[in-house]
């Protein structure tokens, strides 16, 4: 992994290059902001660049699932249930003679719409609650860190279970709601620690004292330095949002048939895994890789973002 | 001085004569675990246009405590003003609405800190954070806010300021640094500006420069200024008066020059005694026995005895009031003619 110049500027000498070739020396020694800083440790990241791959084939695969699969993964045929991988049906087929390539990709959709969307909620509510509450403190405070302390209670399969079981069709809406609603108070406990560590420092109390409002320096003072930790933990939280729609269509209160999941047919596969290990093995591994290409993701972003966690 | 109620940008008639800033008996205290530190006790002090008052002080002596009441940044649980005005222009701005005093920050009295580097946003470039005094307070245009931000870094002579408006804080040296905050606090033509020890934060040459700097543009502004500081060295060129303080009171207050000549506290006549000297090459250097007080603990009477040599029973029972010593000077201490005397 290449040298990182963060300890530098830290120190308050200027950046130096390590690499005069990549980057020539003037436009090296131009302006950088944290957030340029972290873009060019990215771009020295191979890990980044992997996981960055697979979830851009990710996106693409579940916006143009016709691109790759040329069968309709509803279209199913008894005659052929589970006959393993072959010349024209790479994954080969499940229980009810689907084919299970056709199905893994169109399976890509629902898993990555559930990861953004409850990603996206969760960061937009989180943050903006935590963020408030460690601004303001007191009762604020108070009161949002008990409710958060609630539903840090609750454990999230058993809260699935009971609360997805009361909708009938389990669509991608629903889940996400569900996975918002218990998600949350960890992210908003990451926001607020980032803001109470930003609010006490200097340059906050010295806009302050040069006239700047709550909104500005909430937002322009506060905001970008404590907008780091959020980001990191959104994308390895992705991830685990995906393998847990994952989970709760296993558990069938997830997505529901003729919804074309991961999560279920990994659960259909479960039961003739001995029969047929592969209607088991390619939505498993497909389901594996999209996980660790976020969690991936998350860790080079977290080292780009913060140095000091190296 | 009368207090007129509603001077809405008209100045008072008095308004030359009276002084810009009159800090009147203010008391702050913060409520903590251990008790109530009484971290200001009483202080005051006035400013006029065109003055520099130094306010010195050690570290816990109430002197940044005092500033930030006036500057109205403190946090306001833990902190609590029991008692005390702050007269500025003639208007009690402990009676004034929160937005009315953000009104006031920034645009009539500024703060410049101690470390310039903790008090620039870091991702935020300087020109930015310049331009952001216009764009609140004047409402200008992102591109008229640079203009201005770039014409303010040749003002303080930071030299390539065209080049540098879009670097950030961390490009530049600490001197170079001090001198955009001097540049912020001076961008909208404060009537007063507060110093948090400039100075502290940089090497001696420096120091010596940004003083000159803060010196100039003072006259050139005709702006009040509080200079606060523990360094006799900083004080001496550039003050016109000096407020000593201990343990949240000010023991004594006098002309610069009077100060240096012939202190009349037996704290200011330790600190003066306690400044290196090149003709006491090789003795050992004088240092106030002990340590300041426990905020929470005050002892009783004046509230330096516990460490004074002049001490006397009266001293444990007895708080000193501030006792004139000639015309424009006073000193909190039983004993100010004997200190004057030796």
């Amino acid at each position: 992994m290449p040298e990182n110049t963060d300890a530098a500027i830290l120190d308050g000498v200027p950046p130096t290059t390590q690499d005069g070739t990549a980057l020539p020396q003037d436009t090296r020694d131009k302006a950088r902001s944290l957030w340029t800083d972290a873009w060019y440790d990215l771009r020295r990241n191979p890990v980044f660049y992997i996981s960055s791959l697979v979830i851009l084939f990710l996106v693409f695969i579940s916006i143009w699932p016709g691109a790759i699969a040329h069968t309709d993964p509803l279209q199913c045929d008894l005659i052929n249930s589970q006959n393993g991988p072959s010349g024209g049906h790479w994954f080969g087929f499940d229980q009810q003679g689907c084919d299970v390539y056709s199905r893994t990709v169109h399976g890509a959709r629902n898993s990555v719409e559930v990861g953004l969307l409850s990603t996206v909620g969760v960061a937009l509510l989180g943050s903006v609650l935590g963020g408030l509450a460690g601004y303001f403190g007191g009762w604020l405070d108070a009161i949002l860190s008990r409710v958060s302390d609630i539903f840090f209670g609750i454990p999230i399969l058993l809260g699935g279970v009971v609360f997805l079981s009361a909708f009938k069709g389990g669509s991608v809406s629903i889940v996400s709601t569900f996975i918002i609603l218990l998600g949350w108070p960890q992210l908003a406990r990451i926001a607020r620690g980032a803001v109470i560590t930003a609010k006490e420092q200097d340059y906050v109390l010295a806009a302050k004292a040069l006239g700047a409002g709550h909104g500005r320096l909430l937002l322009r003072h506060i905001a970008p330095n404590a907008l780091a930790p959020v980001i990191v933990w959104s994308t390895i939280a992705l991830g685990t949002f995906i393998s847990l729609e994952a989970t709760l269509s296993f558990l069938g209160v997830g997505l529901k048939p003729p919804a074309v999941s991961w999560g279920i047919d990994i659960s259909s596969a479960s039961e003739q895994i001995r029969n047929a290990p592969h209607m088991l093995l390619f939505p498993a591994g497909a389901l594996s890789i999209t996980v660790l290409a976020f969690i991936l993701l998350g860790d080079a972003v977290r080292d780009a973002l913060d140095p000091k966690l190296r | 001085m009368t207090v007129i109620d509603d001077v809405s940008n008209v100045p008072a008639p008095d308004a030359a004569l009276a002084p810009l800033l009159e800090v009147r008996d203010l008391h702050v205290e913060f409520h903590t675990r251990d008790g109530i530190a009484k971290a200001v006790n009483g202080v005051n002090y006035s400013v006029s246009a065109g003055e520099t008052l130094a306010v010195l002080g050690e570290s816990g002596s109430g002197k940044s405590v005092s500033a930030q009441a006036v500057m109205g940044i403190l946090d306001m649980p833990p902190a609590r003003i029991p008692k005390g005005e702050i007269f500025f222009q003639g208007r009690d701005m402990l009676k004034m609405s929160g937005e009315e005093r953000r009104k006031i920050r920034g645009r009539k009295i500024a703060m410049i800190f101690q470390d310039a580097l903790s008090s620039l946003n870091p991702v935020l470039s300087v020109g930015y954070q310049l331009g952001e005094m216009y764009r609140v307070h004047q409402g200008l245009s992102r591109k008229a806010a640079k203009a201005k931000s770039i014409e303010l870094m040749d003002r303080v002579r930071i030299p390539a300021a065209r080049e540098r408006v879009n670097d950030y804080p961390h490009q530049f040296s600490g001197g170079m640094r001090q001198r955009i905050m001097i540049a912020m606090a001076l961008a909208l033509e404060p009537e007063l500006i507060i110093a948090d020890e400039p100075t502290t934060a940089l090497d001696v040459t420096v120091q010596a420069q940004v003083m000159e700097l803060l010196a100039e543009l003072q006259r050139e502004y005709n702006m009040g200024l509080i200079l606060i500081t523990h360094d006799l060295g900083v004080v001496a060129d550039v003050a016109d008066k000096i407020a000593v303080m201990y343990a949240g009171r000010i023991v004594e207050d006098a002309p610069v020059h009077d100060i240096y000549a012939r202190p009349a506290h037996p704290y200011t006549k330790g600190l003066l005694q306690s400044i290196p000297r090149l003709d006491q090459k090789g003795q050992e250097l004088y240092a106030i026995k002990g340590l300041p007080p426990n905020l929470t603990r005050i002892p009783a009477g004046c509230a330096f005895n516990p460490r004074c040599p002049m001490a006397q029973d009266i001293c444990r029972t007895d708080v000193p009031p501030l006792h004139p010593v000639g015309t424009a000077r006073g000193s909190a201490c039983h004993f100010w003619k004997e200190t004057l005397g030796d």
